[in-house]
């Protein structure tokens, strides 16, 4: 159960390309239900392609994407995805925003408001709902992109580098803070990043990808018990961790 | 609202500059009535001219309009198949462009030949001025290139149809409002010069007959009751731009 892929290839073809380029070339993966997943590796290394794989943006050329043992390979609207980008709409206001999901998906306009509106109490956004997304700063659309994603309302999360655009102590902010809603909620997340301390102070596991064509180097299991204190980071275990996966980074 | 008022004041007081200068200049020189009228000759005439001059506005009003929304009813229907279809779009940009590249000089009279000295050839003439601002602004806001938007949008199982009503038609509103705003101004002048070729009543005849009359006080006050009409339907379609596109307007103050 869970997501699990399986043996997943995907090319390219380009005008200038006269050789297909490989960008994943049999990929296994397995995301147990109710875990946080880490993928860190190389920028270029296909971690958006892999995510719109499972997005359902694009289709495999050959493998599988199966969550909870249903293949869903180029079906859109199985996950709650959330790219790097807040991509909130300027002309709507913040509670319209994150209802966006909830409205294409042909719920109830008023029912998803009133949803929406107690979340936004808890994530420290109530007071800024009728707000327009430039009137707010990077960290409060941000936390309302993710709202917009959890309110989708699917039990598994694709989150592509979400901090990936925020300052540093936005960043570590938005970590903890991530933290204290998945101890609530428990999605099966699959966290796309290139911050190894972000992925080890949140994940349960962690992925590290190849250069292109990405194959997997190496999984870490993150021993820590949830729910996490962010002072976890400079425990020794934490360090040798993060020795560990600079080294095979780098190399 | 106050200081929306004193930022308007040093244009005002250059317009009561500009005047005040006609006037003495035009009575020290005395310079002749058919030939250069000062501001108080022309609105003079303008006020004995009220009726008159009203009565023709009506019909330019008329037919700039029904001119205009016809405009902006087609290009609603031409930009919407465009963008909808890229078939479409190659089957009718490039005739799109070479419309505007017709004069309208040599148009305007091929349709007063062709339907008569009524209303419906400055109607057209006014669609044909408006419709290409209008097309081409809309065309451009509807086409949007953020891919991240759209492939968000696609990964929660969005139709064509929903991407199209969520995204790309509030994203054209701006645009599209900058183009009414340009086809509005226009509109007036397109009657104009439709009714100044042949018709019977309209701004236009009325400023033919005074010119060949010599009645260049009249001339005067017909091309500010122009002017007028035009500010007026510009600031019709601001106000408009106002209430349809009301994050922008939040944005300014922010910045202002």
């Amino acid at each position: 159960m869970g997501l699990v892929i399986n043996n997943l290839s995907k090319s390219y073809r380009g005008p200038q390309i006269s050789q297909p380029m490989d960008v994943l070339y049999s990929l296994d993966l397995d995301i147990e239900s109710g875990t946080f997943v880490s993928l860190i590796g190389p920028s270029g290394c296909g971690k958006s392609t892999i995510c719109n794989l499972i997005a359902g943006i694009e289709v495999p050329d050959s493998g599988e994407i199966l969550l909870d043992g249903k293949v869903i390979n180029g079906m859109p609207g199985q996950v709650s995805y959330m790219p790097q980008k807040d991509l909130l709409l300027p002309w709507r206001t913040l509670l319209n925003n994150v209802i966006l999901g909830c409205e294409i998906s042909g719920q109830d306009k008023r029912q998803a408001r009133e949803e929406a509106q107690k979340w936004l109490d808890q994530f420290g956004l109530a007071a800024f709902s009728g707000y327009y997304p430039h009137q707010l700063s990077g960290g409060m659309r941000q936390r309302g992109a993710l709202l917009r994603t959890i309110l989708f309302g699917r039990k598994t999360l694709l989150l592509d580098e979400p901090f990936g655009a925020l300052d540093a102590l936005t960043r570590k902010e938005m970590q903890r803070w991530l933290l204290k809603i998945w101890n609530q909620t428990h999605h099966t997340v699959l966290f796309i990043t290139h911050d190894i301390d972000e992925a080890i102070l949140l994940s349960d596991k962690v992925v590290v990808l190849s250069q292109r064509p990405a194959r997997i180097l190496q999984e870490f299991s993150i021993p820590f018990a949830h729910p996490r204190d962010p002072d976890l980071l400079l425990s020794r275990e934490a360090l040798a961790l993060k020795k560990q996966l600079l080294q095979l980074l780098l190399h | 609202m106050k200081r929306n008022w004193t930022k308007k004041i040093p244009s005002l007081l250059f317009l009561f500059l500009i005047l005040g200068i006609w006037q003495i200049a035009t009575t020290a020189a005395q310079v002749p009535l058919w030939l250069f009228p000062s501001p108080a000759q022309i609105g003079a005439a303008f006020w004995e001219t009220r009726q008159l001059i009203w009565m023709h506005t009506l019909t330019t009003l008329l037919e700039t309009s029904a001119g205009f929304m016809l405009a902006v009813l087609l290009a609603l229907i031409t930009a919407g198949l465009m963008v909808l279809s890229s078939w479409f779009k190659r089957l009718l940009y490039p005739y799109l462009i070479i419309s505007q590249t017709v004069p309208l000089i040599a148009i305007a009279p091929l349709l007063i030949l062709w339907l008569g000295y009524g209303l419906l050839p400055k109607i057209l003439i006014v669609v044909l001025v408006c419709f290409f601002p209008i097309t081409v602004s809309l065309i451009e806001g509807l086409e949007l290139t953020d891919t991240d938007l759209l492939n968000l949008l696609k990964s929660m199982g969005a139709s064509r149809w929903q991407i199209f009503y969520i995204v790309r038609w509030p994203h054209a509103l701006p645009s599209l409002f900058a183009g009414l705003k340009i086809a509005a101004t226009y509109s007036v002048m397109g009657a104009v010069i439709g009714e100044w070729l042949g018709s019977s009543s309209g701004l236009g005849v009325y400023l033919t007959r005074s010119s060949h009359s010599f009645l260049t006080d009249r001339v005067f006050a017909v091309i500010f009751t122009i002017s007028a009409l035009s500010f007026l339907y510009f600031a019709l379609i601001t106000g408009l731009a106002k209430l349809a596109i009301p994050w922008t307007q939040i944005k300014n103050q922010d910045n202002g």
